[in-house]
């Protein structure tokens, strides 16, 4: 059925296409549209029937007029895979963008991907140590996991990100991360700021680079990180790598959703998103993880900016509601001049517990993170009551609490961008902070870690 | 037969339009080359439209569409527990062994293993006269499970032959004297409710081992809860935490729309833990349903059909059901997305109008009832539900709210001071108390509902309170308000608060639990008393023994030694007054 050329647009709407009569068209099907200028666009069919066919085209629909010819290629989107993509720069659709050739392709794959079966998941259970206390200690990141940085617009998210492609590591164990980064309507600026840092470290050579900036087409970004997991699925599960996805920007990726349900007159969910915008989003955060066979694994680093610094905006909600905890970074902790403003108390890894604890991590661990949470959540309360009534009103318990969250954000959560801390120095400094504090206030140390950890009141 | 196949007209993401057949509506159809199962929602002038449980993309319009005469039906039989199944009942682990690690599409698989021989024993006679629903005999399922084979709906009649033995779920195991011939499967449409004589009032509660849950807010067996709450704040964990240990005899978990990896979890804890009421793994009571985030959403829509039907099957054989639908949010949602391919008139936030009605249905098949066979059997249904950003004013919260008997409200501000489970004690309600009173005074304490009431109220006295320390701090309070504030904390940190993933705080017995919240008014007399007699309040909070009584929780063998460190804590308060 492909190579015929149709010309039978009656309707062009945002970034759709509407066609009439034609042969049978698969849901789905990759088309190619021929501008009378020369120009080729590319697109995908998302509604098909006997009398007419609607398109979505990437690059957008300036110039298409009803002469533009419409091909239909008879296939779904793929992308070509080869252990060639590493350490190659790909365009938004998959094209080089480096100056280098074409991919030759070991297989086309289909990157919409199959869902892995429940069933054959292994539990991602391998703690990573990212060199960074606040995430190590209370949200620790595990291999296979999917956690999403929430951050905002002029917070230092891709420092952070940056630190943990750097810093990454499996103690005990020298297996490498391969890198694959996907850009999704970045600014230059942005993207060569992450370039030139891979580069520095030289974590370029191990990476794929998928890049789609804020000037390029803007409904392409819906196919960009499709293409992205799908090189990650290939280098996880068929070559045995393992593999970490950083993404960004979510939120650009979402307004495209939105953008393509508008033009299709969808009825709207939640703030004119697609009411499938849950649905797709899973099937983007739900290629991470670990298979029964393989070796390899995907663990992923999507980046969104919350708008409005809003977590319950539906791009963060719905994100939250799929990822395996969220990483949230605070303006008010960044306008203190803390590095890395990491909000410890909406953050959270829910595999933390598989993957922390005797020979993981220490068997403190857990007892510890708690203690650091009650603490100081406890203590930013207290805060507020300061202001109210001054410290005279609060009792020694208050005033313990009050000042280990200080303590807590100015020697536990900061450290420098080249700092790589050790997961036992990172506990040892948390008991040290806890020190300020009783013993009987502890409440969620077990007595058999004070025995043993406490600097002041182990036990020898 | 010409109208027996069709032509696909149109396709919309998991929604395909038909021409050229005229099906009935729910009945189950096979679309295009690849034979994609799918399901009629919709008749439409000569258009039949269809949702389809597999990934569309690359399918054509003009391919074949060919009836099945069947409606959406489960496979009902030994054979059931510790299977993980889709949403559409295909073995997770079938699907595994045809295609690998990943689903792919159009490929069949019977949800009951059909060459498994099991061991059948008769407990009906030759010349007994039997009913739908009767019970033929049983078959040990699995370790701890007995299962009852069934009289199918629809038959009854005298039985001309019955025979022990082995016997796969398709073979013969009966015949009656007009000559049916009944196996051991049967089939039921999943959504229709299998039948019973009558519903009781639940009395008897289900107890989970969460302390706040079976001492606050407790669920009978037989009703109904709902988990509302935002994405980190507990729902989950909830839910296996009741799939784990509650004292239901057959568990139904429904993973809809949620992470792949959550299942895996339940998969590969379940085997290893250990069923405190039998002593055996608790896999052995088990059936899961996984249709997660990013499988098709069709399948989503029936997965919570699938489970309750298979719930209601065991509920028949007389069995006390829990079931967990994890979320009723996206299957919600699931309802929502093909509605609005089928551009059917949206109600609130886009959710078609018969939500709240599909919501009802779906609770009213909970219950206790008197089952055809003439026993007592009972499910008991908790549903999460995800509201957008955490705000329950949303259609599918309040839909569920207005069904169900049990509210825990899980609040994010208590999930990030990891105050777990961060169910609000003061918005959380249940409506069964007044119905279990007396099954808590006959078995675990005469003064039971007393003791919660005190705890309760306490609970309440030290919100009222806070509003206060807001203003002027906690020192500028009268010692005895100062005192109550002490016990409302111990009450949150002793009590409320449960360590899922700790060993020993993961279950609490119900009469431990009156044990603890005993402790905590002894703590409350003996402190008043001391203050009364002069002591401090510090002097007296901050006794060795109420720190060794708290700490004592995360240690084996507490239930045992709960009594001695009470009196050594009693004792310990009144010295501290004596030195005054
Ligand atoms: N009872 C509990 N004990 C300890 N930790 C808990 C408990 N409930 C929840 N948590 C913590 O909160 C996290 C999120 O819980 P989860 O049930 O997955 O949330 P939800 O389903 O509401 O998104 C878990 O990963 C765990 O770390
Ligand atoms: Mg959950």
């Amino acid at each position: 059925m492909s190579g015929k050329e149709y010309r039978t647009i009656t309707d062009v709407k945002g970034p759709l296409v509407f066609l009439n009569k034609t042969e049978p068209v698969a849901f789905g099907e990759i088309v190619q549209l021929r501008l009378t200028d020369g120009t080729v666009k590319n697109g995908q069919v998302l509604d098909t029937s006997n009398d007419q066919v609607v398109v979505q085209v990437f690059e957008g629909t300036a110039r298409i007029d009803r002469q533009t010819g419409v091909k239909f290629l008879g296939d779904v989107f793929r992308l070509p895979v080869s252990k060639d993509l590493i350490g190659r720069i790909l365009d938004g659709a998959g094209r080089p963008r480096d100056g280098g050739p074409p991919i030759v392709a070991e297989r086309m794959a289909d990157i919409i991907g199959a869902a892995i079966n429940p069933y054959s998941r292994r539990s991602p259970e391998s703690f990573i140590q990212t060199g960074i206390s606040a995430i190590d200690a209370c949200t620790s990141l595990v291999r296979g996991q999917k956690l999403p940085i929430f951050s905002a617009a002029g917070l230092p998210h891709n420092d952070i990100a940056l630190q943990i492609a750097r810093q990454a590591k499996l103690v005990g164990s020298d297996d490498d991360f391969v890198v694959v980064f996907c850009a999704m309507g970045i600014t230059a600026e942005e993207y060569n700021y992450f370039v030139s840092d891979l580069e520095r470290t030289g974590a370029l050579e191990n990476a794929a680079l998928f890049i789609n900036l804020a000037d390029d087409p803007a409904v392409e970004r819906l196919i960009t990180p499709r293409l992205a997991l799908t090189a990650a699925e290939y280098l996880a599960f068929e070559h045995d790598y393992h593999v970490l996805v950083i993404y960004t920007d979510m939120t650009n990726y979402c307004e495209s959703l939105r953008e393509i349900g508008a033009a299709r007159e969808e009825v709207p969910g939640r703030r004119g998103y697609p009411g499938y915008m849950y649905t797709d989003l899973a099937m983007l955060y739900e290629r991470a993880g670990l298979v029964k066979g393989k070796k390899g694994s995907i663990t992923q680093f999507p980046i969104l900016t919350m708008p409005g610094d809003d977590i319950t905006h539906p791009i963060p909600d719905l994100s939250g509601y799929i990822t395996e905890g969220q990483i949230v970074i605070s303006r008010e902790l960044h306008q203190k001049g803390i590095y890395p403003p990491i909000n410890v108390l909406p953050s959270l890894s829910r595999l933390m517990n598989a993957g922390i604890g005797p020979g993981k991590t220490r068997e403190d661990h857990k007892s510890v993170s708690d203690q650091l949470y009650a603490a100081y959540a406890q203590g930013k309360e207290l805060r507020g009551l300061v202001a109210i009534v001054g410290q005279d009103a609060l009792n020694e318990r208050d005033l313990q609490l009050l000042k280990f969250a200080d303590l807590f954000e100015n020697k536990f959560l900061r450290q420098s961008r080249d700092e790589d801390r050790t997961i036992e120095s990172t506990l040892d400094l948390a008991w040290d902070l806890l020190t300020n504090i009783d013993t009987k206030f502890l409440v969620r140390l077990d007595q058999k870690w004070i025995d043993k950890y406490h600097p002041t009141e182990k036990k020898e | 037969m010409s109208e027996e196949n069709g032509l696909i007209y149109r396709i919309s993401g998991p929604v395909v339009t038909a021409i050229g057949i005229t099906p009935r509506m729910y009945e189950v159809v096979r679309v295009g080359d690849e034979g994609l199962m799918g399901e009629v929602i919709e008749l439409h002038g000569d258009q039949s439209v269809i949702q389809v449980y597999e990934e569309t993309s690359g399918i054509s319009p003009g391919e074949p569409v060919i009836r099945t005469g069947q409606t959406l039906s489960v496979q009902l039989g030994p054979g059931l527990l510790t299977q993980i199944y889709d949403g559409i009942q295909r073995p997770l682990a079938d699907l595994e062994a045809k295609m690998g690690v990943f689903i792919k599409r159009g490929v069949d698989a019977d949800g009951l293993d059909m060459a498994k021989m099991w061991d059948f024993k008769a407990t009906v006679a030759v010349g007994d006269e039997v009913a739908a629903g009767a019970i033929l005999g049983t078959v040990q399922e699995t370790e701890t499970i007995e299962h009852r084979v069934m009289l199918p709906l629809g038959k009854s009649g005298v039985i001309k032959s019955i025979e022990s033995g082995e016997f796969n779920v398709t073979q013969t195991i009966c015949t009656l004297e007009d000559g049916t011939e009944i196996a051991m499967m049967q089939e039921w449409p999943v959504r229709t409710p299998r039948p019973f004589v009558q519903k009781y009032a639940p009395n008897v509660p289900l107890i989970t081992g969460q302390r706040i849950l079976d001492f606050l807010f407790p669920l009978a067996k037989g009703g109904t809860a709902g988990i509302p709450g935002p994405f980190g704040s507990g729902k989950t964990v909830i839910q296996q935490q009741l799939a784990k240990w509650s004292d239901a005899q057959i568990v139904v978990y429904i993973g809809c729309g949620e992470r792949g990896n959550e299942m895996t979890e339940v998969l590969t804890e379940f085997p290893h833990l250990i069923d405190p009421h039998t002593g055996t793994p608790l896999m052995n009571r088990t059936t899961m349903i996984a249709n997660t985030s990013n499988m098709p959403v069709a399948a989503r829509e029936a997965s919570v059909y699938t489970g309750i039907t298979i719930a209601e099957y065991f509920r028949d054989m007389g069995y006390d059901v829990a079931l967990m639908a994890d979320s009723t949010s996206r299957w919600a949602e699931a309802m929502r997305e093909i509605s609005s391919r089928l551009e059917e008139m949206p109600g609130e936030e886009g959710y078609p109008a018969y939500l709240s009605s599909r919501l009802a249905e779906f609770y009213e098949r909970a219950g206790r009832v008197q089952t055809l066979a003439g026993g007592d059997g009972s499910i008991s249904v908790i549903g999460a539900v995800s509201p957008p950003g955490g705000d329950i004013s949303e259609p599918v919260s309040q839909g569920t709210l207005r069904i169900v008997k049990v509210f825990w409200g899980l609040d994010a501000g208590l999930a990030r001071q990891r105050h777990f489970p961060s169910i609000n004690w003061l918005s959380s309600y249940s409506l069964y108390p007044q119905a279990l009173d007396q099954w808590y005074r006959d078995n675990i304490a005469s003064d039971f509902p007393e003791v919660r009431t005190e705890i309760s109220a306490l609970l309440q006295v030290e919100a009222e309170l806070q509003e206060i320390v807001q203003l002027v701090g906690s020192d500028a309070l009268p010692i005895d308000q100062q005192l109550t504030l002490e016990v409302a904390r111990m009450i949150r940190e002793y009590f409320l608060q449960q360590n899922a993933f700790h060993d020993v705080d993961t279950y609490s017995d119900l009469n431990l639990q009156y044990a603890m919240a005993r402790a905590i008014l002894s703590f409350q007399e003996e402190a008043k008393k001391a203050i009364a007699g002069g002591a401090g309040l510090e002097e007296v909070v901050n006794v060795q023994a109420r720190t060794d009584l708290i700490r004592g929780r995360f240690e084996d063998g507490y239930a045992d030694r709960i009594e001695g460190l009470v009196a050594e804590m009693s004792k310990q308060i009144s010295t501290a007054s004596e030195g005054n």
